[in-house]
């Protein structure tokens, strides 16, 4: 008579996954030991002993042996805006929101086409824009010289992936090139930069670029940095999407060619819609990365939201409270990486499910 | 309109090359590698040859390129192996291991390189003064200004001739177990072969320390207390440390999850037919699992290994003399921009290629060939 299937207590699925076997037992103390020594002291350094307003500083400096939060409600508004005037940072921080609404309506399936995700994208960078420079609508200008903190982290993200995702679908495109020269030649360029760091490219869009243009072309350093983070992002991109391409069975393409479609018909209704949902995870990591490594920016004198907490505990006042205002730091950029890496996680078990 | 794209670059590079001439000259600037020859009349705190401020320009850089592949060649080692250890944790089939391997990697993934740099740069120059330092056994010690660790005295020049041998030692023994043509060799005679390699190599370490020794010295230099600093031993500087756990940790993060999907991808067949002939769970894992998950994670390792070394640039933030960084000095003190970007550029394109393809050969020679991989 066959056995009836007795569904596995808590006890049961503790016991099969912890301690199944004697080694597996083993790895469980001593693991688990480690992880509540490691939890034990986070709590009591970062909770239980810890100074969470700025009045107490004194109790710090005493050696209460726990964190100092105080430096953060002190010293929360240079690190999250850097510079910018006191008056009007919640234009700043308006513009911030504007463009996380912008990232989360794009995780809407609504906004999944070219047209709409563009318009989407340009409407969320444009409010982003002017909300921070002004000009308009009676607002003072604020140059980009007293843009800091976390906006600045983020408006160099924004402005890196709406100028790097065209560059980076023409540079695939051309890569795919039926005609050989053009690309090899497009091979070569995307190859080099990629074997590059994305500092010294920076580094040379900051530095060089003034020699090699006419004046009226040099710009901001700002804007400089920008479009070389831009081209190296494209590289990186232009690769994941030509991937994506490749996945595509070369019938699709002939068929079209065979009912008449021109070039970019070709592209535009039928490759690259494909190209895109092949690449998407990669693409969606190509984003986490881009968004960490704005802050490289710092290196060359940007006042971004590392180098704003670096200004927080930079005078006489604070200058004990480091871990604390780098923790700080650690979780806002955690958040955001955190939640689009999920996203992308999500996003490729829903594609294996639609694949099936 | 082939020739038209070509034709578009080159107007475009002509263009650059030709303002930036008018501007250089417009500001009196000369141009040409002339300069490469001048002294540079700066030090660097930190140099793995003789440095003086008499040198030339020519030698600060390589100087930088030196230091640049040292920081590399330790972080790479120490991400690969702290990496392959969590990958290993994370399919290990215990929760709490898996638990933990996944809280790393989540934790030093998603955080910015430069912020991790950052941190534990400031937590290193935040440890007490040299005179309160924490003291190992009284030989080795850790403080605020670095960690000083025991030596010997023995020039620089010779520690680099051992080190190539000690390269070249490894790699013969590796190749004479790997190489077709040594098939026919028993394994009793490699395994002598092999012990009378490593014999040579201590044997020719101790001569070559004994030469170079530095005249009227103890051969093992201890670290002692004088005044306010450490005197003797050899200092690592909390700018190396820093740089070595930030990028080690991170890559660590990274190559975790290489090595999880390598181990993934390992078909479970496999394991089960180990199993089924009776080999225990150790051999299972190090004669089955292990080889075949080194053999799919290689070509996305090798990207890694070059997308980690090109990190070491960020070195420069908090002041480790690297190549980018002595390019970047140079550049203010010499005003020669074009020229060092342009040697920057280079530099980078040598080494990640070289690189890159000394990997691929590693690569060519391990995988599987042919319908060995057929499931």
């Amino acid at each position: 008579m066959a056995k009836t299937y007795v569904e596995p207590t808590l006890i049961d699925r503790i016991r099969a996954d912890y301690f199944s076997s004697r080694m597996d037992t083993a790895m469980t103390t001593v693991f688990g030991a480690l992880a509540l020594w490691v939890i034990y002291n986070l709590v009591s350094w970062g909770i239980v002993n810890a100074v969470w307003s700025a009045e107490n500083r004194d109790l710090c400096a005493h050696g209460s042996g726990g964190a100092c939060w105080g430096v953060i409600d002190s010293r929360w508004r240079l690190i999250l805006f850097g510079l910018y005037p006191y008056e009007e940072q919640w234009r700043s921080a308006l513009a911030c929101l504007a463009i996380v609404l912008v990232g989360g309506l794009s995780c809407v399936p609504y906004f999944w086409n070219a047209k709409r995700i563009t318009t989407l994208w340009l409407a969320g960078f444009a409010t982003f824009y002017v909300l921070m420079r002004g000009g308009y609508f009676g607002l003072t200008t604020v140059f980009e010289q007293n843009w800091g903190g976390l906006s600045l982290t983020i408006f160099i993200f924004a402005a890196t992936s709406l100028l790097g995702m065209p560059l980076a679908i023409i540079f695939a495109l051309l890569r795919r090139s039926e005609l050989p020269v053009i690309a090899k030649t497009m091979g070569i360029i995307i190859d080099t930069i990629r074997s590059l760091p994305l500092l010294s490219i920076m580094f040379t869009f900051a530095i060089v670029l003034p020699f090699v243009l006419p004046d009226w072309l040099t710009g901001d350093k700002l804007y400089r940095v920008i479009v070389g983070y831009a081209l190296f992002f494209a590289c990186y991109q232009a690769e994941i999407i030509r991937g994506g391409m490749q996945a595509l069975p070369a019938g699709q393409e002939e068929a079209a060619k065979a009912l008449g479609m021109g070039y970019w018909h070709r592209i535009g209704y039928i490759v690259l819609p494909q190209a895109f949902r092949n690449a998407l995870p990669p693409t969606i990591n190509q984003f986490v990365i881009t968004f960490k490594e704005t802050s490289l920016v710092a290196i060359i004198g940007f006042f971004e939201v590392v180098k704003s907490g670096d200004a927080a505990f930079g005078n006489a006042e604070w200058n004990f409270a480091h871990v604390e205002v780098y923790s700080f730091v650690a979780l806002i950029y955690f958040v955001f990486v955190f939640a689009l890496s999920r996203y992308g996680a999500y996003l490729e078990r829903r594609l294996a499910v639609a694949e099936r | 309109m082939q020739i038209g794209f070509v034709g578009g670059l080159v107007l475009l590079i002509l263009i650059f090359i030709i303002t930036a001439r008018t501007n250089l000259e417009a500001q009196g600037m000369t141009s040409g590698f002339g300069f490469l020859n001048r002294a540079t009349g700066w030090g660097v705190n930190f140099s793995l040859i003789e440095f003086t401020t008499s040198d030339t320009y020519l030698k600060v850089i390589w100087v930088g390129i030196l230091n640049s592949m040292f920081l590399g060649a330790i972080a790479l080692t120490i991400a690969t192996f702290l990496g392959t250890l969590v990958g290993i944790m994370r399919v290990s089939g215990n929760k709490m291991a898996e638990l933990i391997g996944t809280t790393f990697v989540e934790i030093f993934r998603n955080l910015p390189l430069l912020l991790q740099l950052f941190f534990w740069y400031s937590l290193l120059t935040s440890l007490p003064k040299p005179k309160q330092g924490i003291s190992i056994f009284d030989v080795a010690f850790i403080s605020g200004r670095g960690f000083y660790l025991p030596g010997l005295n023995v020039s620089g020049g010779y520690v680099f001739v051992v080190f190539l041998i000690l390269v070249a030692t490894i790699s013969l023994a590796l190749w004479l177990r790997m190489a077709k043509r040594f098939k026919r060799i028993p394994e009793v005679r490699k395994t002598l072969i092999t012990r009378m390699l490593w014999l040579g190599f201590v044997v020719l370490t101790v001569v070559i320390f004994w030469l170079g020794r530095i005249p009227d010295t103890p051969l093992l230099n201890i670290p002692y207390l004088k005044g306010l600093n450490f005197r003797d031993g050899i200092r690592v500087s909390p700018e190396l440390l820093a740089c070595i756990i930030a990028i080690s940790l991170y890559g660590a993060a990274y190559i975790g999850e290489i090595v999880r999907a390598g181990f993934n991808s390992v078909s479970k067949g496999q394991g089960e037919a180990g199993h089924a002939l009776g080999l225990s769970p150790w051999q299972n894992f190090s004669r089955i699992k292990l080889p075949l998950a080194i053999r799919a994670v290689m070509p996305t390792l090798i990207n890694q290994y070059v997308w980690l070394f090109k990190a070491t640039t960020i070195g420069i933030a908090i002041g480790f003399v690297d190549f980018f960084m002595v390019i970047s000095t140079s550049i203010n003190q010499s005003g020669q921009t074009l020229e060092l970007i342009a040697i920057l550029m280079g530099g980078f394109l040598i080494i990640n290629y070289s690189m890159a393809w000394v990997l691929n050969c590693v690569n060519d020679a391990i995988k599987l060939k042919g319908n060995q991989l057929r499931t």
